[in-house]
């Protein structure tokens, strides 16, 4: 075998809950109402538009998770031996990106570097010529700006053909015409808004290929790294990170929540003591401990971790749990107003009438009924821990080092703001997909909290 | 000379048209009621005169004219002045229409500096002055207090003394007495006529009630479905209604009259506001309806001087007779009684301070006692906060009782613990007041109804099979069981609460104002239901309710509360026909009857004391007029007065 397949932690996790997450919908197609709901979700426009914004950034998230470690060319009489560093199917789609690293700074599609530099044969300090963007123009730059138009127009293109190629191949699949695919409901499900949302979609990667190809499409970073890669690379981290905290942090929400409010007593008592304590500590400091005692854990049993990204990992999963762990008080705090409101209501005691006990009626007459509420701050809350997880970077406790994330980026970005004229490429390109990956899971939450709801599906 | 002239007033909410097309004129000094059930249109229609609309709705066409002004093409500046100026308004419920971190005084004068041009305290005085006019005593120390200092009755005083600092010309009264008690609606329904007297100010009285439509009203307009189907004066139409809709209305009331019997519904329900009719509206629901009926709408006819109605009948529609049922329900008296509540006390306790301490406690229920009979309806009888809900929770022990024994069939209850109570669950279930809480809204109508025979898994193997034979015994269809509860309507919600009490098989049903937010067509088709059920199934009920007609329709025995204890018990017939108590007797005068007559009794002042604090000796002696010194000290015993009849008070021996 050429390769060495690598399972880290979160690999496993995030795995495991595609696993369940199929599980469920296998077992919910099975389910009548549960079925309609989600058929409501799959006929609603905006919502597939959003879905198919969060598939891409999910494929994207899902190729990034598939590690490996390269077999390092074969020495006579030695066993086989791997790379130290591991990489992923991304990585290795986009080893053309990876390997071309300028020296420091340079502006999307520029031809030379963004700082001046003494060159060996002039005396006069001047933009260096990059190693990468823009090479196969050599010498002539008079064509540089026709060549980005020739890339664009035929990244375009390529597009277009691609697109056009799915839509043909899907609508032999169904045994529908061209035109009619196009139509609102052609075939019970929104498939119109899914397809004219691929289009701008391949559309920009195809002009992203095609550029990439000879350009730094969104410019390098501080060491020469092409900031297309590193977007790409920091969508699994925020992925990870808005899903894996969110896991964690919404059981205790929501137990502790229905608890505080149902029982009452000095189970409320106490759970209340829990999170006032909690909420009452500055949240960063609280995170900032968390991480630094991790640190401490990890830097001193360097004999657990094979390579850095298992330490990398390792990391990242201490600081998914820890914000999990902080995270949850705001939610309970919700939960339980909304518990002791619910818990006064006649259906409740008319169940309390047929002797119910407490975990089945918490289970079926309080739980459903806070699920617009769990939906809401969830989605909140995935916004919030992208979001957080960037600030943590920002002061240095966030991921490590060695992962890309969102917030490295703009943490190493920020300290050329004050730089004249600024470096912004970075802080766009994160800020544009952060953008769109928050965007597009509210829109399809929205969509999802209307379909479960009875009252709306009348 | 009528000081309002609405005349063809459309009002359309996108596709649905709540208000088509309605007339009327109200003369200075008048009161015309606009009576109907609710989604008939009538809040719409009172909205749109003020042009108060929701942002979906618009008047479509019409016009409103209000002593020679078109309301509607006034500019929004001058419709301020008319609002509260010209015309006053007042709303159901006075708990949220009074501004809650605002004192009294701050919002009388906000009115008076707006109409009256009046500030400080020139303003102050005249708040006080209409404080006085509306009966609140010692308006000056009132207009410090904040509206939760004041009770429901005193907030809709309140709310009627800002309507008035305008010195409004027509005052628009919105169910204003819907939320009250009995005798605080009587007491505010005297301060409205006598306001109307002294003031010669017109009044608009939107109301369901039939009861406060005769003592109040001048000219009835009766609407449905958004539009008039009959104008009348009010001996007219209390003496002879002529639409069908009115004669089923006045059919559908319970009364000692057709106790035992069937009260006549109306089958359906009010048509949504979205459906488009061509004929009359009324003509799905109507007896005598004919082949012109759904293809011609019904002009408007005179029957007799002062009386029009919209129906292609000739004459005045023909009275129905309610059809005759069973007779009484009544099982012997001989056995032993089903349920056996002796000295229940529930007791709050009110906790202050940092540590929580208990300072003292509400005695919501401070020592009942009464007796169930199987296959018996017994009706607890009395306002709000005299602890009658909380009595009945406490007896099926959803709230633990403080003291006292609940016996059901021969077990005490109070000493159980949940899982021991678990087997006796069966027999006792609850029907709730307000259909719209009392189903999971998340939960298909299948499965809310086989919640209770899961848990109590009550041998029935097959749950499901059950759900559809109950559905049909309380008159819906099995198929309804995979819809959800959002899917019907009150009164099938309620059927629905019903068919989840039965499904245990239960012999008593504490029934907790099971109809007091039904409409009066629908509380019939539930009386009905309940008392068919009572019949077929044995079942006792215990009534909850404040609604002393239906107890007279339906019960066989009466408890009244006052203040968490039973002042008088007995048969229906006796207490019901010689109230001994004098908090009986002024309950019963209190209810506006729809014959008109006026009982004869004392009307009670101020209202019920607070259950943290009651009075020394008989709880009552406040506000009672046979009060002595012996009342004030002692709270009396039980004195028998009748066969059946049982009365605590000094005065009634």
């Amino acid at each position: 075998m050429s390769f060495q397949p690598v399972l880290l932690w979160s690999d496993a996790l995030l795995f495991i809950l595609i696993a369940t997450i199929i599980a469920l919908a296998l077992w919910a197609r099975r389910q009548e109402p549960l079925r309609a709901a989600w058929g409501r979700v799959l006929k609603d426009g905006v919502a597939m538009a959003a879905a198919t914004v969060l598939a891409v950034f999910v494929l994207i998230g899902l190729l990034d998770s598939l590690h490996f470690r390269e077999r390092l060319p074969d020495q006579p009489g030695v066993p086989a031996r791997y790379a130290v560093d591991v990489s992923s199917v991304l990585d290795a789609l986009l080893s053309d990106l990876r390997a071309r690293s300028e020296k420091t700074y340079s502006a999307p599609l520029a031809t030379h570097l963004y700082s001046k530099e003494a060159l060996a044969d002039s005396a006069q300090r001047e933009f260096p010529r990059l190693k990468h963007g823009g090479a196969h123009l050599g010498q002539d730059l008079s064509s540089h700006e026709f060549d980005i138009a020739l890339r664009v127009s035929r990244g375009c293109a390529g597009g277009l053909v691609i697109w056009l190629l799915l839509v043909s191949v899907w609508c032999k699949v169904r045994g529908l015409e061209f035109i009619e695919m196009l139509k609102v409901g052609a075939d019970g499900t929104a498939m119109r808004p899914v397809i004219l949302t691929m289009l701008p979609i391949l559309l920009l990667f195809g002009v992203a290929m095609s550029l990439g190809g000879s350009y730094h499409v969104f410019g390098t970073d501080k060491v020469g790294l092409d900031v297309l890669y590193l977007s790409f690379k920091a969508i699994r981290t925020s992925l990870l990170i808005g899903t894996l905290a969110t896991l964690i942090m919404l059981p205790a929400a929501i137990l502790l929540g229905i608890l505080a409010g149902y029982v009452g007593g000095w189970v409320d008592d106490l759970i209340q003591y829990l999170y006032t304590t909690l909420s009452s500590i500055p949240g960063v400091l609280l995170i900032a401990a968390g991480v630094l005692m991790m640190q401490v854990i990890i830097d001193t049993h360097p004999d657990w971790f094979a390579t850095t990204a298992e330490r990398a990992d390792a990391r990242f999963l201490a600081l998914c749990a820890i914000l999990g762990v902080t995270g949850w008080t705001g939610l309970a705090r919700l939960l339980r107003g909304e518990t002791l409101k619910l818990r006064e209501l006649e259906y409740v005691q008319a169940a309390q009438a047929f002797g119910v006990g407490r975990f089945a009626i918490m289970l079926r007459h309080i739980l459903p009924n806070l699920m617009h509420i769990v939906v809401i701050a969830v989605v909140m809350d995935f916004t919030g821990l992208v979001l957080a997880e960037a600030v943590l970077s920002a002061i240095g406790i966030g991921v490590d080092p060695n992962t890309v994330s969102f917030g490295s980026m703009i943490n190493t970005a920020r300290w050329e703001l004050a730089r004249d004229p600024i470096v912004w490429w970075s802080l766009v390109a994160a800020f544009f997909i952060m953008f769109a990956l928050v965007l597009a899971a509210n829109l399809f939450a929205d969509a999802v909290r209307d379909a479960f709801d009875p009252r709306s599906s009348a | 000379m009528s000081i309002l002239e609405v005349r063809d007033l459309a009002i359309h909410i996108r596709a649905a048209r709540p208000v088509d097309g309605v007339s009327f004129d109200i003369a200075a000094g008048e009161c015309y009621a606009l009576l109907g059930e609710s989604g008939c249109g009538k809040s719409m229609t009172a909205l749109g005169l003020m042009r108060l609309l929701p942002a979906a709705a618009e008047v479509a066409f019409g016009s409103v004219s209000f002593e020679g002004t078109d309301l509607l093409a006034l500019p929004e500046s001058g419709m301020r002045d008319v609002r509260g100026g010209g015309i006053g308004m007042i709303f159901q419920e006075p708990a949220t229409s009074l501004n809650p971190v605002l004192t009294v005084g701050r919002q009388i004068c906000e009115s008076l500096h707006l109409h009256a041009k009046l500030n400080g305290a020139a303003a102050r005085a005249r708040a006080a002055e209409l404080l006085e006019q509306v009966g609140i005593p010692d308006p000056v120390r009132r207009l410090d207090e904040f509206p939760f200092q004041l009770s429901g009755g005193l907030r809709q005083r309140v709310m009627i003394a800002i309507a008035l600092a305008g010195s409004p010309r027509l005052l628009i009264a919105d169910e204003p007495t819907t939320a009250l008690d009995v005798t605080i609606q009587a007491q505010v329904l005297d301060l409205l006529d006598e306001l109307r007297r002294t003031q010669g100010m017109a009044l608009l009285l939107i109301t369901h009630d039939l009861g406060v439509v005769a003592r109040m009203a001048d000219r009835i307009g009766v609407m449905y479905a958004g539009q008039l189907v009959e104008e009348a004066s009010r001996e007219a139409f209390f003496s002879r209604p002529a639409h069908p809709y009115s004669v089923r209305l006045f059919a559908a009331l319970p009364d000692a009259a057709n106790r035992g019997g069937r009260l006549t519904t109306i089958p359906g329900s009010v048509p949504a506001a979205d459906v488009r009719h061509i004929g009359c509206r009324f003509a799905d629901r109507c007896g005598e309806v004919m082949p012109v009926c759904s293809t011609e709408l019904p002009p408007w006819r005179e029957v007799d001087a002062g009386q029009r109605v919209r129906c292609h009948l000739p004459g005045a529609a023909p009275a129905v007779s309610s059809r005759v049922g069973a007779g009484d329900t009544a099982s012997e008296a001989a056995t032993p009684p089903l349920l056996e509540v002796r000295d229940l006390q529930v007791h709050f306790p009110i906790r202050r301070g940092l540590l929580q301490r208990a300072v003292g406690a509400v005695r919501a229920v401070d020592g009942m006692s009464l007796q169930l009979m199987p296959g018996r309806t017994l009706a607890l009888v009395g306002e709000s906060g005299c602890g009658k809900t909380t009595a009945g929770k406490a007896m099926l022990q959803l709230i633990r009782p403080t003291g006292g024994s609940v016996r059901l069939a021969g077990d005490e209850l109070t000493t159980r613990s949940t899982q021991e109570l678990r087997p006796l669950r069966a027999k006792m279930q609850m029907v709730f007041q307000d259909p719209f809480a009392s189903l999971n809204p998340r939960l298909r109508v299948g499965e809310i109804i086989a919640e209770g025979m899961q848990a109590l898994a009550t041998g029935d193997a097959n749950v499901a099979a059950k759900i559809g034979p109950l559905l049909e015994q309380v008159g819906l269809r099995a198929d309804m069981a995979t819809r959800y509860p959002h899917e019907f309507s009150g009164g099938q919600r309620q059927r629905i609460a019903i068919a989840r009490a039965l499904a245990v098989n239960p012999q008593l049903l504490i029934c907790d104002e099971p109809t007091s937010a039904l409409d009066v067509s629908v509380q019939a088709q539930i009386l009905n239901l309940l008392s068919d059920l009572q019949r077929d199934l044995k079942l006792a009920y215990l009534f909850i309710t404040h609604n002393i007609a239906v107890v007279d329709y339906l019960a066989h025995d009466v408890a009244v509360m006052y203040l968490g204890r039973v002042v008088e018990s007995g048969s229906a017939e006796e207490v019901l026909r010689s109230p001994r108590h004098p908090y009986t007797q002024a309950l019963l005068a209190a209810v506006p009857r729809v014959d008109g007559v006026r009982g004869d009794a004392p009307k009670l002042a101020g209202d019920m004391p607070s259950a943290a604090k009651p009075p020394a000796g008989c709880h009552f002696h406040p506000r009672c007029p046979l009060a002595d010194d012996e009342c004030k000290r002692d709270y009396p015993g039980e004195t028998r007065v009748g066969a059946t009849q049982v009365v605590r008070c000094f005065k009634a021996g």
